[in-house]
């Protein structure tokens, strides 16, 4: 074997000096003001007046929790039922879940809220049929609705590329041991199916719990939540150190959520997409 | 019976999820200003919005800006998987990659907002005004593509024979003419899927931009944004209607046409067994 | 295959970019303009765009071509960041009163040099000149040329709210109306509504009279539906919200989209506000600013604008212009008067604060921002997931356990 040449070796070079200013530095930054006062002196008092938001991160957690739940529960029989259509609809039904996922998130979540908005198309045919209104805007079922509808597309597609994957002849040996269809279902295809539901579960809970404009709008701007606050803190150049604080905490707490995560798993992490 | 339920359960989740996008387009023909009345079928908001120089200009940044940025992450991005590839420490290897995944695995609000800090720290050290702006999107943008260059080359190069590189190399071959020659065709395919890939990101991303860019240049997203805390002007629908199309457009033709040629070369290469 | 195809498509959208990009060279200075949002006539349905205007009015004046690339705020706050953050540089700001004032104080306006701003002699005796009384914010007009003023008043749709509801504050704390009030979303203007209901001095001093307002606006926060700025339009306009505090001029804009709306000043006094056209330190292209607000003052701009934002205009040429006056009339029968005769208002201006109260403002409006309620059921919830969550654990973990005992 030849010695590695300077081509070679240097290749990585570029990506390496990238990585460093643009991806090691900004999080250096985070930590710094984070730990900093506005003149630089080093402080604690920006964790520790954390202790205000407690309630904005209990929330936060609560929702993205609960529309992580109800996105697998809505998504998994979605993708099953998906994945047993013949190819051609299989294919179409692809390219249906996908058109959302690459429509932006602003236009959806605004058409959303134009829909369920006090005075929107919904209510008005509710008014028009003699039933009462729907206040969904402002409440906190509107956010969490927000996020499901925002967010069902990235916990259905894994979950279906992994059902498609599937070798059919692990459920027709099921069949011929003598599994009823409920039992194939518990015993053969959802054990084969976790790597789908944990990247599922990452990419619906990730946005969800960081979100800024979902609450934005669907919640009035009354319902704030981490990603609000850190916007809001960002707006003003004298509480970027309270705002990278709540951002240190944030991150810390993604990573150790994902990690929780990736325990459920059995092979070695989730796949993303 | 069983079918039928099934069928009827996709059918109501999909109904669900294209409603508001539907209402808006619907309502983007709508030819008073109302999201709850329907009055009469016209072209005005499309033909305001062709004369909306501001939507227009955010058209073409948001072009620009996903070209450059996928270009450059793709450049720099397979340079580093080659140079990954023949990295011979194991701890290192991992260590670029777990930093290079890390805008992939926070949440992008915290990657936008340590991006801004930085970028804010490096304008107030060197006094400069006008810092944020196109440049600033450039970087930011290149950077949360290269994880998906690199997830999408770095396979391509596993797969690689070594070989035939090193044939290359014994009959006078530099390395790096090697590479080009040689190891570039077979890893092409992955290239393009980066691309595609980050341009496509790009031209999506609203959150990391939100935070870095300035008011002087708006991407699409950011334009979009802006209508939806401002009074939202009706060509706004237009606008959203047309990305809609475009992108299943898009995603038809890319998946239709491409399984036809798919099972064309199949064929072919069937005939050639 | 796939992958040409969608090559082919990237080139497909590339092209008209390539046109476009070169066209765009052949343009000389760039002149940068931040100002709110809805302030300025933009040419739709047929009316001047005065930047265009702008822009063709200088090619004919100096034979010289420029840009002028115009972006909005939605608060002076949000307004003061950007432009304090000093990564971004602009050539003309209109900030309200109380901000011009703070941007003084902290030297970041450059003063005005009046040779090149003829025009200003059109400006109301009031606005400028030795009788001059609103320039209280910035004394003889050194930094600033007034745009538009007005006052902050209440919104209501009359099929929603009662008339005996009508004429206070206390409108905008009715449980009655719970979930159809908006209130600010910048905490200058949301501690004012407070303020003026309680009968406080809405520049005082008193940290205890700030948290009395505090509290005020939380006992609001459960009835309210949300906190926005211009989301304010389509919500009014679309019957979502019944009430909403706002600036008179906007009203006669959503007036002329929704007839059930009607206004009020509250009768406790309200707050006045004057927008001013300033240019920052950091200005490139200062002579050209100049240029610009000049423009503004002439009468076809100035016209045309007063009757896109219908705010009140500090201009005598407007006001004398009988083609405003009637179009105002045109809107709703007394809009001029609503606008202009104001004398009986009670009304007072924001004054710039000290650093430590406008901390201590950003630190009270934290607290009402982060103070929410978290419903039982969100914690039922939560708890059934969790307790779910931890039983399929436990579960599998024994089973396995149990397997590899075997």
């Amino acid at each position: 074997m030849k010695r590695k040449s300077i081509f070679q070796r240097m290749a990585a070079a570029p990506h390496i000096v990238w990585m460093v200013m643009f991806i090691v530095a900004p999080m250096l930054f985070v930590l710094y003001f984070a730990f900093t006062d506005d003149k630089g002196r080093f402080t604690f008092d920006n964790i520790l007046s954390l202790s205000g938001y407690s309630n904005v991160f209990i929330l936060s957690i609560a929702f993205a929790l609960i529309a992580t739940v109800i996105c697998l529960i809505i998504g998994y029989p979605l993708a099953y039922f998906m994945s047993k259509a013949s190819p051609r609809t299989r294919k179409l039904l692809m390219v249906l879940i996908m058109l959302p996922m690459w429509c932006n998130l602003l236009i959806r979540t605004y058409a959303l809220m134009a829909l369920l908005d006090n005075g929107g198309l919904l209510n008005a045919l509710l008014v028009k049929l003699g039933l009462n209104k729907l206040y969904i805007v402002g409440s906190d079922f509107g956010v969490i609705l927000g996020m499901v509808y925002d967010f069902l597309p990235y916990m259905v597609l894994p979950i279906f590329t992994t059902m498609t994957k599937l070798d059919k002849r692990y459920i027709e040996a099921a069949a011929d041991l003598g599994c009823n269809s409920i039992q194939t279902m518990t015993k053969v295809v959802m054990p084969l199916t976790v790597s789908g539901v944990i990247s599922g579960v990452t990419m619906v809970f990730v946005p969800s719990i960081s979100t800024f404009y979902i609450s934005q709008k669907l919640g009035a701007g009354k319902i704030d939540l981490v990603g609000d606050t850190i916007e809001r803190l960002f707006k003003n150049t004298s509480t970027y150190n309270v705002g990278a604080a709540v951002s240190l905490v944030m991150m810390v707490l993604i990573i150790i959520s994902v990690g929780i995560m990736n325990k459920f798993s059995d092979d070695d992490g989730g796949i993303i997409v | 019976m069983k079918k039928f339920l099934s069928s009827g359960y996709i059918f109501l989740i999909f109904a669900i999820l294209y409603a508001p996008i539907l209402v808006l387009i619907v309502f983007s023909f709508n030819e008073g200003g109302s999201l709850s009345e329907f009055t009469g079928f016209s072209f005005t908001w499309y033909k305001e919005l062709f004369n909306d120089e501001q939507a227009l200009t955010a058209l073409k940044n948001s072009l620009v800006l996903a070209v450059l940025s996928s270009c450059i992450a793709t450049v720099i991005g397979t340079f580093a998987a080659l140079g990954l590839h023949h990295m011979k420490r194991k701890a290192l290897k991992g260590a670029i990659t777990s930093v290079t995944n890390i805008p992939m695995m926070n949440p992008d609000i915290v990657t936008g907002v340590s991006m801004m800090l930085l970028f804010v720290a490096i304008a107030t050290f060197f006094k400069a005004n006008n810092f944020m702006g196109f440049g600033t999107m450039l970087v930011a943008h290149t950077t949360f593509n290269l994880p998906y260059v690199l997830l999408s080359v770095t396979p391509r190069f596993n797969a690689l024979d070594k070989s035939l590189s090193e044939a290359a190399m014994d009959l006078g071959c530099t390395p790096a003419r090697a590479f080009f020659s040689v190891e570039l065709p077979e890893i092409v395919p992955g290239i393009v899927s980066g691309l595609m890939l980050g341009f496509t990101m790009s031209l999506d991303d609203f959150v990391i931009s939100h935070f870095v860019s300035s008011p002087n240049f708006q991407t699409l997203p950011l334009y979009v944004y802006n209508q939806t805390v401002h009074n939202v002007k009706f060509s706004m629908y237009a606008l959203c209607a047309i990305i809609v199309a475009t992108i299943l457009a898009i995603l038809l033709i890319v998946n239709f046409a491409g399984s036809m040629g798919d099972r064309r070369s199949r064929r072919a290469k069937g005939g050639a067994r | 295959m796939k992958r040409l195809i969608s090559l082919s498509l990237i080139c497909l959208m590339l092209l008209p970019l390539l046109f476009s990009c070169a066209k765009n060279e052949t343009k000389g200075k760039t002149l940068y303009v931040y100002n709110w949002g809805e302030y300025i006539s933009d040419g739709s349905e047929g009316t001047l765009d005065s930047n265009k205007a702008f822009e063709d009015w200088y090619y004919k004046q100096y034979g010289e071509r420029v840009t002028v690339v115009y972006s909005t705020f939605s608060s002076n706050e949000d307004m003061y960041a950007k432009l304090s953050s000093g990564s971004v540089s602009y050539d003309v700001v209109v900030p309200s009163d109380y901000m011009i004032e703070r941007l003084i104080d902290e030297d970041m306006l450059a003063p005005l040099n009046y040779e090149k701003i003829p025009n200003i002699v059109n400006l109301a005796p009031e606005f400028y000149g030795p009788d001059a009384e609103f320039d209280y914010y910035d004394e003889g007009n050194v930094y600033s040329v007034p745009y538009f003023y007005g006052m902050i008043g209440i919104i209501y749709n009359k099929t929603m709210v009662d008339k005996e509801d009508l004429g206070s504050w206390e409108l905008m704390w009715n449980p009655k109306y719970k979930g159809n009030i908006l209130q600010f979303n910048n905490s200058r203007d949301a501690f004012g509504t407070a303020q003026y209901k309680l009968g406080l001095d809405v520049n005082g001093s008193d940290e205890k009279e700030w948290r009395l307002a505090l509290k005020e606006l939380r006992k609001q926060k459960d009835i309210v539906q949300g906190y926005v700025m211009d989301e304010i339009f389509n919500k009014m306009e679309g019957g979502s919200a019944a009430i909403a505090a706002y600036y008179a001029g906007d009203f006669l804009a959503m007036y002329e989209n929704n007839n059930d709306l009607d206004f009020f000043y509250p009768k406790e006094g309200t707050n006045l506000y004057i927008d001013a056209m300033c240019i920052p330190k950091s200005s490139k292209n200062k002579e050209l600013a100049e240029a610009y607000i000049n423009f503004m003052l002439s009468e076809e701009p100035a016209v045309a604008n007063a009757l896109y934002t219908y705010y009140a205009s500090p201009n005598r040429v407007v006001r004398e212009s009988a083609e405003y006056r009637a179009e105002m009339e045109g809107i709703m029968e007394g809009a001029y008067e609503l606008m202009y005769d104001t004398a009986d208002v009670k009304a007072t201006a924001y004054k710039n604060l000290p650093g430590d109260q406008l901390a201590l403002i950003n630190r009270l409006w934290e607290e009402l921002k982060s103070d929410i309620e978290i419903s039982p059921v969100i914690y039922v919830l939560c708890a059934a997931i969790v307790i779910a969550l931890a039983s399929f654990g436990i579960f599998f973990a024994v089973r396995k356990k149990l397997r590899n005992n075997y």
